[in-house]
């Protein structure tokens, strides 16, 4: 029986499901070499589905849907209106890219994309381990082709191989370890996992060994280490365009299915998968900075760096339960520090890859850090945006990136256990290291003298974009307490139910 | 809008303006409007000092509004007798830095300008936040604008040098901003400075904010032995640069410690004293040795910056109000004396394009108008009665002599060093017989340059003579930190 609310709770994905299919029936007549009219038709979908989105969002309210199989809760659509409007960012980006590298020439590089975007809503909206399975597989699937789309370019082609092989493999792991839990727990449903888990009833080693696996391949979404070997090989290999689709609004949905998994479902394990995370974290801290000094692809830096990120996402996650005791304050302290730090992070990501994309010409991909050389004397405006950025995913104030790590070591601090404040310190000299990197670019870009003159020339609404998504950094920077009150209000709303 | 957001906010509005500006076509109106930017931000501090109460200890010209309330930080703005002067002598120099750069820079003058300007505000920030986190944002953010304006318009080694001032700040920084978040926590959810001057805390949390702090300030004293980056940034940095990070930034880590190591962590100020003491006497002495050896005449300067700056960090950690008064003077004193210093090595690079002590010689004959200044200054950095250099020290070796007499004498000898490289410098440039070619062909300051050495030479001898305004607005402020200082935390 499928009544109202049910419906409610799905309408955008609705939208999106069936926009992007008539999108692909429509583009099968679209002759501009652009793909214009596919463009217009995608952006005018995803604004809709943004602006559904948020409006759920700010209702607060919380739906479940189709017998608890999904659910619609502020947090979850808070994402899904990042993800939507980061996608559009990347495809405002990404096209005039895509278009002179022959990507164009069917739609697919736009209803990939729009698949992609539907399997993430799925994977933040799934409120039982099969829909997160689906959604995420459907992301995944998206990816892989999206890689692979320049058929005749080998490294792409090697990328997406890689991609697919580890990909799978970290589906099997997440797939495995779902299935212990359900075989443990009797359920595949969130909530009565939770129960389960709960009672005390339940042989812990099952649990644990489920936990193991579902960490692993959640490790292997979010690119930790030792899950992390694929990311800097398909940040590198795959079109730049379709790096920032990987890169973006994904990191976004990665973040809601940690959360519905290990807290949502299995918050009682906390104890156990803590300290996982704590490695995990420890791990990516550590060989995400270091590999990235070595680096002169600077695609294959911010993979790294990449890395690194997502072990400040892990800190934050794992400082929310001391010793096995829930408490709603530091739970919501430590969530919504990892949710801010995400969002801030794609958006920091965004405009960095956006230079980059900028900067590619026909035949030229201006991939190696080099390529950036005097770009302030090119055009100060860009290297500005790419010093943003990097000064920001550097941790600096006055930028959005300040903040990010701030809440997240102040949720560890919180915590008072001297683990975690040993931890923060750790992070704190590993974001030092991580500084020389980010300055590093920054000193090409300003230091060292150009080595072509040639005009750095990009369509309006990329420029717009661009120079809106810089602004935003700096912006979010000196003001971050909306965007902060709106990550803890939106955790706090989804973890009360 | 208060003043002190005034202060704070007009140049860095004028800096961003400059920044957009684009290219050097329009050189010169760009130098003209960061002129004018420089000197409406030094126009809007000059109300304070009528609005001044110094027989007041409270934050004065207070702003407060919420500012991210998740964390419960404030938009906190205030000054007492300690932050007082840096205001108005950050937007001092600002100024001069905008006029003595006139005609050496070139090349992206509008993003030089601006870099100051922004430079300036954020500066004006640091003295005048009250909120933990707003300090904390200010005093980072002002890397930013130094570390390019290192790199872009340094010297040959600029990339080494930006590197090197950014990372051995940021990693003090960064343990500070754990220490902030500790302080947080331990406050129960409180960014506010006053608060946690007044929060109990245990011995063993003390001991390790102290050196948190510590790891923070004396990078950015610098203080023996984290120095060693300050001479290689000062080699390589721009003119104005080099004049800025003298004149302004150091004071920056001296005034946390006042801020923030001694009122919230007094106990373990007290019982590392002894260290902090022992390190200044280091820096003032030794490095003074140092600076003697130096065949490069900025780093000659730099040196004897690190060993004045001893001076001001051995006038806190004696406790008692002349060795802290003292201190504060010298840092304000510090700030004219180096400016001059940093800027006339500037003059005489403009013309020669080196900075080695020997190529130089006789340049009196040459410029005598500038040797004038120059003999002026000269004077003033090894604390010449009547100079602004002489008040700081004198009163920091009497507190010291107070303390223990043989702190005092220890210090007292450094003098005599400060007196020798000085004057031994002042001696192979500019005196003696004309050495070659170059400095031959000197011309002497234009009006412009006149102007910029004139105002210092004021300041520096106002200030030596007549220092009373300057301590004034102190007293209150320092016995109410003495007093504060001075009780016990624990328990």
């Amino acid at each position: 029986m499928i009544d109202n609310i049910s419906w409610l709770a799905v309408y955008p994905e609705i939208v999106l499901l069936v926009m992007a299919c008539v999108i692909a029936l429509v583009d099968l007549g679209v002759t501009s070499p652009r793909r214009t009219g596919t463009y217009v038709l995608t952006m005018l979908t995803l604004t809709v589905v943004a602006v559904l989105q948020a409006l759920y969002a700010n209702t607060g309210n919380t739906f479940y849907g189709f017998g608890n199989m999904v659910v619609s809760d502020a947090m979850g659509n808070w994402l899904k209106c990042f993800a939507t409007v980061a996608m559009m960012v990347t495809l405002v980006y990404g096209r005039p890219y895509a278009g002179d590298r022959d990507m164009l020439r069917g739609g697919e590089f736009f209803t990939l994309s729009m698949f992609a975007l539907l399997g993430m809503f799925i994977m933040i909206s799934g409120n039982n381990f099969l829909v997160i399975y689906l959604g995420l597989e459907l992301l995944t699937l998206s990816s892989y082709a999206l890689v692979a789309l320049r058929r005749d370019h080998a490294t792409s082609t090697e990328a997406a191989m890689k991609y697919f092989v580890l990909g799978a493999m970290a589906s099997g792991f997440l797939l495995y370890g779902l299935s212990m839990i359900y075989g443990a727990t009797g359920s595949l449903d969130i909530g009565q996992v939770f129960k389960a888990v709960n009672s005390g009833q339940i042989r812990h080693q099952v649990l644990v060994f489920g936990l193991v696996f579902v960490v692993a391949g959640l490790a292997f979404k979010l690119g930790v280490v030792p899950f992390h070997m694929w990311i800097p090989d398909v940040y590198q290999g795959a079109p730049t365009a379709v790096t920032l689709i990987i890169g973006g609004a994904p990191k976004l949905a990665a973040f809601a299915i940690t959360i519905r998994l290990l807290v949502d479902g299995l918050l009682p394990l906390a104890i156990d998968w803590q300290q996982m995370l704590a490695v995990l974290a420890i791990g990516s801290l550590l060989v995400g900075n270091l590999a990235a000094i070595a680096q002169t692809n600077l695609k294959r830096m911010l993979a790294y760096s990449t890395i690194s990120q997502m072990g400040f996402v892990l800190l934050g996650l794992l400082s929310g339960v001391v010793n096995g005791n829930v408490d709603a304050n530091a739970v919501e302290n430590a969530y919504s520090s990892s949710m801010f730090y995400v969002v801030s992070y794609v958006l920091t990501t965004l405009a960095s890859f956006g230079v980059i994309l900028l900067l590619a010409r026909e035949g030229f991909e201006s991939e190696e850090i080099s390529d950036l050389a005097g770009l302030n004397q090119r055009s100060p405006l860009y290297a500005g945006v790419m010093a943003v950025c990097l000064f920001s995913l550097a941790g600096l104030p006055p930028l959005v990136g300040f903040y990010a790590k701030l809440s997240v070591l102040q949720a560890l601090v919180a915590s008072g256990q001297t683990l975690y404040i040993a931890l923060a310190v750790f992070a704190v000299v590993m974001s030092l290291i991580g500084a020389f990197y980010y300055l590093r670019v920054v000193k090409v870009m300003y230091f060292d003298a150009p080595l072509t003159a040639a005009n750095v020339s990009a369509p309006l609404d990329v420029r717009m974009v661009l120079t809106l998504n810089g602004a935003l950094v700096l912006v979010l920077g000196l003001l971050p307490g909306g965007l902060m009150a709106l990550c803890a209000d939106a955790v706090v709303r989804a973890l009360a139910t | 809008m208060g003043l002190l957001s005034l202060a704070i906010w007009v140049p860095i509005a004028f800096g961003v303006l400059l920044l957009a500006f684009g290219r050097d076509e329009h050189a010169r109106a760009v130098r003209w409007l960061a002129l004018i930017g420089a000197l409406v931000g030094l126009a809007v501090t000059v109300p304070l000092y009528g609005g001044f109460e110094a027989t007041s200890a409270a934050a004065q010209f207070v702003e407060k509004a919420q500012w991210i309330e998740r964390f419960n930080v404030h938009y906190h703005l205030g000054v007492d007798g300690i932050s007082f002067w840096f205001v108005p002598l950050t937007a001092f120099i600002t100024v001069i830095v905008v006029i003595a750069s006139w005609e050496s820079i070139t090349e992206r003058v509008n993003q030089y300008m601006g870099a100051f300007l922004i430079l300036s505000g954020l500066m004006i920030g640091v003295f005048s936040a009250l909120d933990g986190l707003l300090f904390y944002v200010f005093f980072e953010a002002t890397l930013i604008p130094m570390y390019l304006i290192i790199g872009i318009w340094g010297g040959p080694n600029k990339i080494y040098a930006a590197f090197k001032f950014f990372l051995y700040t940021l990693l003090g920084s960064l343990l500070m901003l754990i220490a902030l978040i500790y302080l947080y926590n331990q406050s129960g959810g409180s960014f506010d400075i006053a608060t946690w001057h007044q929060l109990p805390l245990s011995a063993r949390s003390q001991t390790l904010l102290f050196f948190a702090f510590f790891a923070a300030f004396a990078v950015k004293v610098p203080m023996w032995p984290v120095h060693t980056w300050l001479p290689d940034v000062h080699v390589e940095a721009p003119t104005g640069g080099s004049a800025v990070l003298a004149a302004i930034m150091l004071k920056l880590g001296a005034y946390g410690f006042l801020r923030f190591s001694m009122p919230i962590a007094p106990d373990a100020a007290r019982e590392w004293a002894w260290l902090m003491i022992a390190l200044s006497l280091v820096a003032v002495i030794y490095v003074g040795l140092v600076a003697m050896v130096q065949k490069d005449m900025k780093k000659l300067v730099a040196y004897s910056s690190v060993a004045h700056m001893g001076f001001v960090t051995l006038g806190f950690f004696i406790f008692n109000d002349l060795g802290v008064s003292g201190g504060l003077v010298q840092m304000i004193a510090h700030g004219f004396v180096s400016g001059a210093m940093f800027l006339s090595i500037g003059v005489l690079y403009d013309r020669v394009h080196s900075r080695e002590i020997a190529a130089y010689g006789g340049v009196v004959n040459t410029m005598p108008k500038f040797a004038a200044f120059a003999l002026l200054f000269a004077m003033a950095n090894c604390g010449l009665p009547g100079t602004a250099g002489f008040v700081g020290e004198w009163m920091v070796i009497l507190g010291a002599v107070k303390a223990n007499f043989w702190i005092g004498l220890a210090a007292a000898t450094a003098l005599i060093f400060g007196a020798a490289y000085t004057l031994w410098m002042y001696k192979r440039v500019y005196l003696g017989p004309v050495a070659n070619d170059h400095v031959r062909d000197l011309k002497d300051i234009d009006a412009r340059e006149f102007l910029v050495m004139a105002v210092l030479a004021i300041a520096v001898l106002y200030m030596g003579l007549y220092p009373r305004p300057f301590t004034d607005v102190m007293d209150a402020s320092v016995a109410q930190l003495l007093k504060h200082v001075a009780l016990s935390k624990l328990n």
